[in-house]
């Protein structure tokens, strides 16, 4: 690894994270065509409103399984432990620009951690309940209350999404230097020294032990 | 068909700031009345409404009742549906024409996120207009009495249309026209609720006490009544429902939630630019060395 250089995305994480960022795009600009009638024409994503209607539901499961990658790659770190109870006493601050000075972050933050549920949380409810209101396939099978129930709450947690999703890319794109990561797999030491010194001095512990290894 | 499009009292997916065309709405309310009372259970209506509207159900098998076909379809408009209901040691036998019941205020429509799927004529007549449905099956939720079904050949909703083609030009439905005894009539609603006091007091005047019309206040009142010997015990027949009204998890969705959701995105992006103009961006290389060590 260079010297200013530090890995932060593998390649497959980073691969399940432009397929879910992909599929969210078009399940999104569909979803609120249905969601707001007025917003129609955004059903040209997929061609014509039957299209997008058939093909709603398609993006969604592919973006389920981009989101099973970015669980299987990411849960580990995204524990919320003691060491996260600094970031929330010091919220007001870190909003200031100041995160760096106030804590002390790992791998993620808690604010990373907690979006990191949050998307999983609401992903599990938009396939559960997005299937079961799936027509004409699945919803034939459940009662008529329960898919009505269902489209308020797929509706409700889409919302809730995307709204998280806005916070998530707005901070990548604040902190600069962030969004490289998820691009080339890389970020660099200066970034990772500001925003995740704890993450950063394991990596170099390790990257230390490795080259003593080597030298002796 | 084109001179329909101008009578438009709602219209789907449609915003209330820019009404459907509705200049041609002087025009009488229409209604179906039903007597249950005088039908016999022939299912010639049944068959007048497939012949008229092309459709053939799959021929399906018999399970020991008398519903046949056993449910509405999007190939079957209208079903007879046959109850036996034992009280003081009597034996009755209730049979209702089910189908939609085309509700002034209706919940398909307030349902329906496709524009101009779901229309309501100044007539009072609920129709589909297929081109334009994208088969998500919101109306099914809308419906209080679970009429719309989605067709899994060509994934679109369907349902009675009152036979909007032959009214329009001055016919009564399909279903009307053949039934052997006048138990379904057709006129203006005005005419229909004449017609069914009528037959309200004869009922009574024969020892039901309760009879009465089923033009349910909560969804408006509805274009296709029904006489009930046991008005006040609609369930009786089918499930009827007593009291019918549009979910209210569809007024909250359809409703104060859209607005909302806008107010959130609209908040959302704002605190964001705001954030941004007032913290700016945090950029590693303008920090330098103070953070090392």
């Amino acid at each position: 690894m260079s010297k200013h250089l530090v890995r932060r995305h593998s390649y497959v994480a980073r691969v399940g994270h432009w397929l879910t960022v992909f599929s969210f795009f078009v399940v999104t600009l569909s979803g609120l065509a249905f969601f707001f009638p007025s917003l129609r024409w955004l059903t040209a994503i997929f061609g014509t409103p039957q299209l997008a209607q058939l093909l709603h539901p398609i993006f969604g499961i592919i973006m389920i399984l981009g989101l099973c990658i970015l669980f299987v790659k990411n849960v580990a770190h995204a524990i919320l432990d003691k060491d996260d109870v600094p970031w929330f006493t010091n919220v007001i601050e870190i909003l200031k620009g100041r995160e760096h000075e106030v804590v002390e972050v790992g791998q993620y933050n808690a604010g990373q951690k907690m979006l990191f549920w949050t998307i999983i949380g609401l992903g599990a409810v938009l396939i559960v309940t997005g299937i079961i209101a799936w027509q004409p396939y699945f919803a034939p099978l459940f009662p008529v209350s329960v898919v009505r129930l269902c489209l308020v709450l797929h509706s409700l947690s889409a919302i809730a999404l995307m709204l998280g999703i806005i916070v998530h890319a707005y901070m990548a794109f604040w902190y600069k230097g962030t969004i490289r990561g998820m691009i080339r797999g890389t970020v660099t030491r200066k970034w990772a020294a500001l925003h995740h010194p704890r993450w950063l001095r394991e990596i170099e512990k390790g990257e230390d032990a490795h080259s003593s290894r080597l030298s002796s | 068909m084109s001179l329909q499009t101008q009578d438009y009292l709602a219209r789907s997916g449609t915003n209330a700031l820019t009404p459907p065309p509705r200049a041609r709405d002087a025009q009488l309310k229409v209604a179906k009345l039903i007597d249950v009372s005088i039908c016999i259970g022939c299912k010639a209506c049944q068959v007048a409404c497939a012949e008229w509207n092309d459709l053939r159900e799959e021929v399906g098998f018999n399970v020991g009742k008398y519903e046949n076909p056993l449910n509405l379809s999007s190939e079957t408009w209208t079903v007879m549906r046959f109850n036996e209901i034992e009280e003081n040691g009597k034996l009755q036998w209730l049979i209702r024409k089910d189908g939609c019941m085309h509700c002034s205020d209706p919940g398909c429509l307030k349902a329906c996120p496709s524009p101009g799927a779901i229309v309501k004529h100044a007539n009072g007549i609920v129709d589909f207009i297929s081109e334009n449905c994208i088969g998500c099956g919101y109306c099914v939720t809308g419906c209080p009495f679970d009429v719309p079904r989605i067709s899994s050949h060509d994934k679109r909703a369907y349902k009675c249309t009152l036979c909007v083609d032959r009214v329009s030009v001055g016919q009564e439905p399909a279903c009307v026209k053949t039934c052997p005894t006048s138990a379904i009539r057709f006129g203006t609603k005005e005419d229909m609720k004449h017609v069914a006091e009528e037959r309200i007091a004869e009922l009574q005047s024969r020892g039901f006490a309760n009879a009465g019309l089923y033009d349910p206040e909560g969804v408006g009142g509805t274009h296709v009544m029904y006489v009930l010997h046991h008005a006040d015990r609609p369930e009786l027949y089918n499930g009827l429902p007593k009291d019918p009204k549009i979910n209210p998890l569809i007024g909250f969705w359809k409703g104060i939630f859209k607005p909302l959701a806008a107010v959130g995105f609209a908040v959302t992006f704002a605190a964001a630019a705001l954030h941004y103009l007032a913290v700016g961006p945090i950029d590693p290389e303008e920090h330098d060395e103070e953070e090392k060590s």
